[in-house]
């Protein structure tokens, strides 16, 4: 058994148990007595409930309990909350809406919760939950983020225009100048198409009360179990954080939808102490389009100021963001700190003002998915400069070359400090694997065969790693978002890691291990990493934003800075030598210049032993644990290159290829970082080719299936050509910046900026379905300009 | 309520059901077999898919009672005991899974594609036979990647002149 080093692209310890059908996800977790819980949920985008009825329903077969907002009051539980605070351009706190897990008084998008029903078996809950009668005062819709603000109808009564908060960031004065000395300046009107999280595993919820200890177990499909149990602790008011643990164990994906808290998890805790059973839910793939947070949702005009020699001046941005119908856990920051600090893009622009309005309809709240603001940030910054390019007649390579950040540290207009980074090298290296040359013989080719081809950059940039916790809790964060660690060495020289970090694919159990073996040389087969369960693990902030490298990581870094300290201490005595002239590498502590030397675990049963060194000066044991605050934000860049063919006749878009160069700083598992951004650039390519959320006038969900929402199938897809490029990150141990929303970021842009150079117009929203392809060539394509 | 009755995974499995019990539900409920996974509930997503004698079937758009008699192999029956299947094998090898949700579904319509295609897989063909299983982690590039390899480790040793035949069945099928 050898030891792992950081680099390898060692296979993943926790494949075994998926590969085998032995994972265990909420739902495969059956708990005795369980009872199962059944959501009635509102029909009516919009509606006041005027009485809930449930004695007919309470009388069917194998029912336990129906349960409405009503004693969710009785029990006096607070409402769920949004934990970032934003403060709007008058410096007045947002308007928050009243968000019970229960509705009140009123339901407030299809799909709102309404009843909980709790029966013996799931089909008696599901029957009863039909036999229930609620008389609804149906009110208008506000469907339409385009007229919630001057819309009569008030989604919260006590919020005026059905306006979250405005505002801004950057400095409108001087990008006002910028702009009245340009040259040229590119306009564009863009819609950031609404999604649909959907990660493979629906939502679900076990709650269980033990009235012997009164104490509560949740097991819940959460990306952040401790944030979960803060939550439903501190404002929802179930139970104190030490009787309530929460355990989020295998998740099947989350990208971003199992951050927040929901009404289900809540509601199934609660009851399960007024029931006195374990009270079980499974959300149905129908319940997931419904009720899972959904994703971006704006409407945006750009604009871009530039000199005679296309030199970026300045960026002005007007965004209308969708909130749904309530503020979810972090929906405040994603149009906001999330998103105009990015706009700067891989640019050096002296001027940016952005300007966002958040805005209540009546629909599925919206909150962070993939990316989370700066996809929508990108696509504008990249678009535009795709646009500018064409218009001022300059290769979209060079424009961007010509106005990349050059020299770092960077400082942008919108809060940002680049600390590091190399586009151009990302830039040429996407160029020649995507053979940018041979670009005008292939779409000669293709138009021989009757097809029109484009070519389509994405130069993006993201910051990961949100930090630090001084930094975001002046911004408004609710809480601070450094991580936890805590490495306990076994006697026998195993080593358990317990990470706040939280993994639903990211491979943590691999990379971790793989960190931990590279640094006390012993086999990754010796390491365990405990994620996951409040109990087990004291606190961490969970996984979400790529940050669970640069910052989870870190912590273990620093963990790990501890055991080795101590246990060179130990080794001092166990070689008698001074502590100051013992070395450790490869697993083994040596006294400086000789060749007396032992090996870790031998440190490690001596350290519980405790024979051999004074217990006054030294504890016992080897086990330490560490807080890891960043001192910045990380920001992982690069390119990528889109090549499409489009079938005129049909409209059909097909990637041809797609290159995706990133600079990732460090990169501890290049296999496991590869598939990051392949699932990446297919959610990204979902969102610009098929993906939209759509609902009608009334509020209804059109698109609430499989059936209805196109999902990116393998076919859809072509295999990637992947490369690297490395500036290590300054700001953290390990030199990692962070690559999990990286594929998402770049791709819709590039699949715009490749489809609009086919077809010769920028008239092309997302997505680019077929039809959509047809009816913008039959409006502006070649055709069409010849008919002019 | 019916009794229903079928060999699943080479062993006789028999409970007394509500006539709207689902196979899958049958599987994880009834034998707690929860290593297959239901991701839908319109039939598209293949996280269900078990081999019902021998062809690959979502087991959320089977009755159980539909089964009746016949063998179901599901992700738990896949390979021999302390022997991964090459499929499992390959999947593990190309990283063809991140959050392993849909990998059970995957990996039994994989080994379904080489019964019907053989051990020669092009990347076109994988790619249109995986339309009935949705991944959302992987971009099914390593997936893809995958069944190729896991097909052609599915080959018999010595049938390296490429006879058609499609090697590992399990006992049960
Ligand atoms: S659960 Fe069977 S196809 Fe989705
Ligand atoms: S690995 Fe997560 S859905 Fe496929």
């Amino acid at each position: 058994m050898t030891v792992t080093r950081i680099g390898e692209a060692v296979r993943r310890k926790e494949d075994h148990r998926f590969i085998t059908g032995k994972g265990q996800y909420t739902d495969d977790i059956f708990r005795p007595r369980q009872a199962h819980a059944y959501f009635l949920r509102s029909p009516h985008a919009h509606a006041r409930i005027r009485s809930i009825d449930t004695a007919e329903a309470l009388a069917m077969p194998g029912v336990v309990a129906i349960l409405t907002g009503k004693e969710l009051a009785e029990d006096k539980l607070g409402d769920l909350i949004c934990g970032w605070m934003i403060h709007d351009i008058h410096g007045q706190p947002m308007k928050m809406g009243s968000h019970p897990a229960l509705a009140k008084e009123k339901v407030r998008y299809v799909g709102d919760h309404v009843a909980v029903v709790i029966a013996e078996q799931l089909d008696q809950a599901k029957d009863a939950a039909a036999a229930i009668a609620v008389d609804y005062d149906v009110l208008p819709a506000v469907a339409e983020l385009a007229g919630a603000t001057d819309s009569a109808t008030l989604v919260h009564d006590e919020i005026p225009g059905n306006l979250a908060f405005e505002w801004h960031l950057g400095d409108a004065a001087a990008t006002e100048r910028a702009f009245a000395e340009a040259r040229h300046v590119t306009t564009l009107e863009i819609v950031n198409n609404r999604l649909i999280p959907n990660a493979m595993e629906p939502r679900a919820a076990i709650g269980e009360y033990d009235s012997g200890n009164d104490a509560y177990t949740l097991w819940t499909t959460s990306q952040n179990p401790h944030v979960a149990r803060l939550v439903l602790s501190a404002f929802v008011g179930i139970a104190p954080e030490h009787k309530l643990r929460v355990i989020a164990p295998d998740v099947g994906g989350g990208f971003g939808s199992k951050i927040f808290i929901y009404a289900e998890e809540t509601v199934c805790a609660w009851a399960s102490k007024r029931v006195g059973r374990p009270v079980k839910w499974t959300g149905d793939r129908s319940e997931a389009f419904l009720s899972d947070a959904h994703g971006r949702d704006h409407i945006t005009t750009a604009e871009l100021a530039m000199d005679e020699r296309g030199k970026i001046l300045g960026l002005r941005v007007k965004t209308r963001a969708n909130m749904g119908a309530y503020l979810s856990t972090f929906a405040s920051s994603i149009p906001t700190y999330l998103y105009a600090p990015l706009l700067s893009g891989q640019y050096d622009i002296p001027a940016i003002h952005a300007a966002v309005e958040a805005v209540y309809t009546t629909t599925a709240p919206v909150d962070a998915y993939r990316g989370a603001g700066r996809p929508e940030a990108t696509f504008v910054i990249e678009r535009l400069m795709e646009v500018a390019a064409r218009e001022l007649g300059v290769d979209p390579a060079d424009f961007r070359k010509r106005n990349f950040v050059r020299k770092f540290p960077h400082q942008t207009p919108v809060i940002m400090a680049y600390d590091t980074g190399d586009y151009r090298a990302s830039l040429d290296k996407a160029m020649k694997i995507a053979d940018v040359k041979g670009f005008g013989r292939r779409r000669r080719h293709s138009a021989r065969q009757g097809k029109l081809r484009g070519l389509g950059y994405s130069c993006y940039i993201e910051a990961c790693g949100i930090a630090p916790s001084q930094a975001v809790g002046s911004l408004g964060a609710g809480v601070g978002l450094w991580e936890s660690a805590e490495v306990r060495v076994n006697p026998t020289g195993n080593v358990e890691i317990l990470t706040g970090s939280h993994s639903h694919g990211q491979g943590h159990e691999t990379t971790f291990a793989q960190l931990v073996s590279d640094r006390l040389g012993i086999p990754i087969e010796q390491v365990t990493v405990v994620h996951g369960d409040t109990d087990k693990v004291q606190f961490g902030m969970g996984t979400y934003g790529s940050r669970s490298g640069a910052v989870g990581m870190s912590a273990i870094v620093k963990a790990l800075d501890k055991v080795e300290a101590k246990a060179k201490k130990i080794a001092s005595h166990l070689l008698e030598a001074s502590v100051a002239d013992i070395e450790f590498r490869d697993g083994q502590f040596t006294v400086a210049g000789t060749d007396r030397s032992i090996d870790f675990a031998s440190v490690a049963l001596n350290a519980y032993v405790a024979h051999k060194f004074p217990t006054s000066e030294i504890e016992p044991g080897l086990k330490e644990g560490a807080f890891y605050d960043p001192v910045n934000f990380t920001f992982p860049a690069g390119t990528h290159i889109c090549e499409v063919e489009i079938d005129p006749e049909t409209g059909k878009t097909t990637i041809a290829s797609w290159t995706a160069v990133d600079d990732f700083g460090v990169v501890i598992n290049p296999m496991i970082v590869e598939g990051q951004v392949h699932g990446g650039i297919a959610q990204g390519v979902g969102q610009a080719l098929m993906e939209a959320a759509s609902y009608d006038r009334d509020g209804q969900l059109v698109t609430g299936s499989f059936m209805d929402y196109a999902m990116p199938r393998a076919e859809d897809l072509p295999s990637f050509q992947m490369g690297f490029t490395q500036t290590r990150c300054p700001s953290n141990p390990l030199g990692i910046k962070g690559c999990g929303e990286a594929g998402a970021i770049a791709a819709p842009p590039a699949v715009i900026n490749a489809i609009t150079d086919a077809l010769g117009t920028e008239a092309v929203p997302m997505p680019a379905t077929p039809s959509t392809v047809w009816e913008v060539m039959r409006a502006f394509g070649p055709a069409a300009r010849a008919a002019e | 309520m019916p009794i229903v009755t079928m060999t699943v995974n080479g062993r006789t499995a028999s409970a007394d059901i509500d006539p709207r019990t689902l196979l899958v539900q049958f599987l994880r409920e009834n034998l707690m077999l929860t290593g297959t996974h239901v991701g839908c509930d319109t039939s598209q997503c293949g996280a269900c898919t078990v081999h019902l004698d021998g062809d690959a079937v979502k087991s959320c758009t089977v009755l159980a009672l539909q089964a009746e008699g016949c063998a179901v192999t599901t992700i738990e029956g896949l390979g021999a005991p302390g022997l991964l299947h090459p499929m499992q094998e390959a999947f593990r090898e190309h990283h063809g899974l991140q959050c392993g949700f849909c990998t059970p579904g995957m990996i039994m319509a994989a080994v379904d594609i080489v019964h019907r295609h053989g051990n020669e897989l092009s990347e076109t063909l994988i790619r249109h036979e995986l339309d009935g299983n949705i991944c959302r982690c992987t971009g099914y590039h390593n997936i893809v990647k995958a069944v190729a390899e896991g097909a052609r480790a599915m080959a018999p040793a010595m049938g390296a002149g490429g006879t058609g035949s499609t090697g590992l069945r399990t006992a049960a099928e």
